[in-house]
């Protein structure tokens, strides 16, 4: 399966359902630390550029907020193709680098449920 | 025998370059009755008429089957042709092999065989076709226009000029609409009362056209040219005779705690009220849940200064039934509401607003008298940012996924009306596309961003965030610049979405006119007939029909008004000889085919009958065939198989099932 | 009874001039496909469709029959579809009783402005149909003709 079909087939999304409004980029916490940012994750799919996103930086840099998914007026949910492309790489690497008994010693009480999720799915063995 | 002629059109390659035509000739020679068969690229056109023409003389056809394109399209065309060479037109019959054959159809072999089958049924069909003779019903010389905005006005004032008698039924206590809310029209910046306010006078004072406001029409029968209404008058507890417009119950009105619905809920009205100055009619209207004496009985001042003696709490809602030949629907537009786009705090903060929200505080006559000032300290905002597509264009749950067409160019006219008369203050415009594509529109905008100065960011705005110190956080993207923008404001103005009515989905039931799923009501062809529901005898005009801008409303009332003068000016309409008929010899008179009419076109009589040599007196259904409509319930329910639709008769339409099954 | 590979079934679908008809005119300017199987009769109004023509047609040779009207409260003579809805109702289950499998028979509320549902439609009452196989063949039995 090319990376397009498997992008499109994990995250359940359409890009070409974008209008190129922005709301995503001007909902997301990290905009600043990523290099793709999210309003241009459904533009390397259409360009059938899979892999640039999945060694970007903003592959890890997503916090997993939902904040773009919630927002996104087209039902494209970006956040889900970036998801996407880190859980491709992450098979194709065939690592994860986290276990379950390592978890507690990386809690932090402010840190929000979500944030846990999230790291779970970028980085459990 | 019958002698029927089939024309099988090509229809240039839409048709034929999927089916076999000349096979479908070839088949349709071999089928009984069937004495001529041809095919020609376009039958519609004026050559192929002729050869029809040229058929029904030579071979003395007294049947005709055309199969072509659907005969939503063209069923008229050839009935005419029928006629004009002496044929009865319900002689012919269409068999639809474009739409439901080789426009969906691949397979060549596919879609010829079923081309032939669906001929074969015509066919069958016309064997059984009877010569049928349209009527005519009478046309009551009188229109409808259901709501008071421009759109209704302008239609209104259209058939009153051309002679014919119109109601307007509004049902806010004056009529006026959202025009009559806004500050400023674009592109001519023109003031809207001043140019609406003639209108509404003119409406008011034509001979032809009698207003009823604070009226809803409650329910609707009948068809096209004879249409009987119920109006319901609601009660103003104001004698519109006696009432001389001096305003002093309103200053008088010891109640001022109602919501101001004409400033969009941003100051308190009296319980008495008149919507705003220039209202017509110039007569207040008592708010029964707000008004002390109406709710506890104590008070009375209204009634104490009234010196017309006007006031009178014992007023009734009234019903009056009309009658009239056309309705027009004029029934307006809304913004949605934003409870779901909670991100943007509109909820929150009194600083976030909507831009007809902003057209009343920008307006004179608003609750700010017209200063531009925030409506959480009254200070004056210096940095204001424009949201534009809030809840347009969407695919997901919360919005609508139409373009609400009118906000590109309001939001231009807010943001440079603002910077002429604040130079001071500083306007950011977030978009995603700027849409200004009627007359001097583009032009408009240009001078927005050229001549005033304003800021068009493209991207959009992901969330507003109150601050304490009483400012508004905004954060959104520059995507040209590929930033981040974090700017703290005064003031966000949300181009909203714009709605049909609430009250559209009962008024398209009673109509029975048809309705999409956005609310807005369908034109009976989006491209050539876009002022006239599919339902015959209702029309459309403004913002019912899909979003548009007051230009377009105006021309649109304009092409209603129109077609309801065309229906007007006949003396009688031709109806449809697909009417139901009983068998006298079968009917027992069991009455279940009248409990089943909607439009009680069944009654009985009692006749002598003489069945095969028995001679008795029964009692039998009769139709009455300028009532009914051809639905065919009756035919289904009537026990003994007497009743029968003419055009669609049971042994017409098993001769088609027949056809399509062996 | 052993089904010849290329059998294809034979579907008659009942339309109401003023929705479902439009709704499939509209499918086919939209170019939207759906099988050749299915032939469509148009009636005035979905309450126009006598039982009998219904058992006319498995009597004749169908496979399936569906009937496509307004959706309810939008029905062009404010009323017609509901009694439709109620005879169906009522003749679907009699026919299931006889042999002739709920899967055959359908009503479905098509608008004007619904081509894409018309056509989703028939392509899955028609795959249901072909699923189901050739059809009983039900009998006339009050006269031979």
């Amino acid at each position: 399966m090319n990376s397009v079909e498997a992008i499109k087939e994990i995250s359940g999304v359409n890009p070409l359902k974008c209008m190129k409004c922005g709301k995503c980029s001007a909902s997301c916490p990290s905009f600043n630390e990523m290099d793709i940012k999210p309003h241009q994750f459904v533009t390397y799919v259409i360009n059938d550029d899979v892999e640039s996103l999945a060694w970007s930086k903003s592959a890890w840099k997503c916090l997993s907020c939902f904040a773009c998914i919630e927002r996104c007026p087209r039902d494209v949910q970006p956040g889900r193709l970036i998801d996407a492309a880190r859980q491709l790489l992450i098979r194709q690497r065939g690592q994860q680098g986290l276990t379950a008994e390592e978890i507690p010693t990386l809690l932090d009480e402010e840190m929000p449920q979500q944030l846990l999720m999230s790291a779970f799915r970028k980085y459990w063995r | 025998m019958r002698r029927i002629g089939v024309f099988v059109c090509h229809c240039g390659s839409n048709i034929a370059a999927t089916v076999d035509v000349k096979k479908v000739v070839e088949l349709a020679l071999r089928e009984p009755g069937v004495v001529h068969a041809e095919d020609y690229p376009y039958m519609c056109s004026e050559a192929g008429q002729s050869r029809i023409a040229q058929a029904i003389r030579e071979k003395q056809l007294d049947g005709l089957v055309v199969c072509s394109c659907s005969p939503r399209m063209h069923e008229a065309t050839f009935r005419k042709c029928a006629e004009k060479n002496g044929l009865n037109p319900y002689l012919v019959e269409i068999a639809n092999i474009r739409e439901h054959c080789s426009w969906i159809h691949k397979n060549m072999e596919e879609a010829t065989q079923k081309a032939a089958i669906l001929m074969r049924a015509a066919v069958a069909k016309v064997h059984l076709n009877a010569p049928l003779q349209a009527g005519t019903s009478k046309v009551t010389k009188r229109a409808l226009v259901i709501g008071g905005g421009i759109a209704g006005i302008q239609t209104a004032l259209d058939i009153a000029e051309a002679g014919f008698p119109v109601d307007i039924v509004e049902k806010e206590p004056s009529i006026g609409g959202r025009m009559s809310q806004l500050d400023k029209t674009f592109p001519t910046l023109d003031c809207s009362a001043c140019i609406l306010t003639p209108k509404m006078v003119d409406a008011a004072s034509h001979e032809n056209i009698t207003l009823f406001t604070y009226s809803e029409v409650e329910k609707v029968s009948g068809f096209v040219g004879n249409f009987t209404v119920d109006i319901r008058k609601k009660a103003r507890y104001v004698d519109m005779d006696k009432c001389t417009g001096c305003g002093v119950c309103q200053e008088k009105c010891p109640s001022k705690k109602s919501l101001n619905e004409f400033n969009r809920g941003l100051n308190t009205r009296s319980a008495i009220y008149t919507p705003f100055a220039q209202a017509i009619p110039n007569v207040p209207v008592i708010d029964a849940t707000a008004c002390i004496k109406m709710k506890t009985g104590k008070c009375g001042i209204c009634e104490k200064f009234c010196q017309a003696g006007a006031i009178d709490y014992t007023q009734k809602d009234a019903i009056i039934t009309r009658e009239y030949g056309a309705i027009v629907v004029a029934t307006g537009f809304d913004t949605i509401p934003l409870d779901k786009y909670g991100e943007y705090a509109y909820n929150e903060s009194k600083d976030v607003i909507t831009s007809l929200e902003l057209e009343r505080i920008m307006n004179a006559a608003g609750p700010t008298k017209g200063h531009l000032e925030r409506l959480s300290d009254g200070k004056a905002p210096k940095e204001i940012v424009f949201i534009q597509c809030v809840g347009s264009r969407c695919s997901d749950r919360r919005g609508k996924p139409y373009c609400s067409k009118i906000c590109c160019m309001y939001t231009a006219k807010h943001a440079m009306l603002i910077r002429d008369k604040y130079p001071d203050t500083k306007v950011t415009v977030f978009y995603i596309d700027v849409r200004t594509p009627g007359k001097n529109f583009d032009e408009f905008y240009r001078r927005a961003v050229e001549d005033y100065g304003v800021n068009y960011i493209k991207g959009q705005v992901g969330k507003v965030a109150p601050q304490p110190d009483g400012s508004l956080l905004v954060q959104g993207v520059d995507l040209l610049e590929n930033k981040q923008i974090l700017k703290k404001a005064d003031m966000v103005v949300l181009a909203t979405a714009i709605e049909p009515n609430k009250d559209v989905r009962k008024i398209a039931t009673m109509l029975t006119a048809s309705i999409d799923t956005n609310n807005f009501l369908t034109e009976a062809h989006p491209k050539l007939r876009p002022v006239e529901s599919p339902t015959a005898g209702v029309f459309l005009s403004g913002v019912c029909q899909g979003p548009k801008d007051i230009p377009e409303t105006v021309a649109q009332a304009g092409a209603a008004a129109v077609k309801v003068i065309g229906l007007l000016a006949k003396d009688s309409l031709t109806t449809n000889p697909c009417t139901a008929k009983s068998d006298e010899l079968r009917c027992n008179g069991c009455s279940q085919c009248a409990n089943v009419c909607p439009y009680g076109a069944i009654s009985y009589e009692t006749k002598l009958i003489n069945d095969h040599g028995v001679r008795e007196e029964r009692r039998i259904a009769v139709v009455n065939s300028a009532l009914c409509q051809g639905c065919g319930a009756c035919t289904v329910t009537c026990p003994s198989g007497a009743m029968d639709l003419q055009g669609f008769s049971n042994r017409q339409i098993i001769a088609e099932v027949d056809a399509i099954c062996r | 009874m052993p089904v010849n590979e290329n059998w294809k079934p034979t579907i008659v679908a009942f339309c109401c001039n003023w929705c479902s008809y439009a709704g499939a005119d509209l499918a086919g300017s939209s170019r939207l496909s759906y099988p050749a199987d299915v032939k469509i009769i148009k009636v005035p109004c979905s309450c126009r469709v006598n039982p009998m023509f219904i058992l006319r047609a498995f009597e004749k040779g169908a496979d399936g029959v569906i009937l496509c009207g307004c959706h309810p409260g939008d029905c062009h003579y404010s009323t017609g579809n509901y009694y439709a809805r109620r005879r169906m109702t009522l003749l679907f289950s009699m026919l299931d009783y006889l042999g002739v499998e709920s899967g055959r028979t359908r009503v479905e509320w098509v608008s004007a402005a619904e081509g894409v549902k018309f056509s989703e439609t028939m392509n899955s009452f028609v795959e249901k149909v072909h699923g189901l196989g050739p059809c009983v063949r039900l009998g006339d039995l009050r006269c031979k003709k």
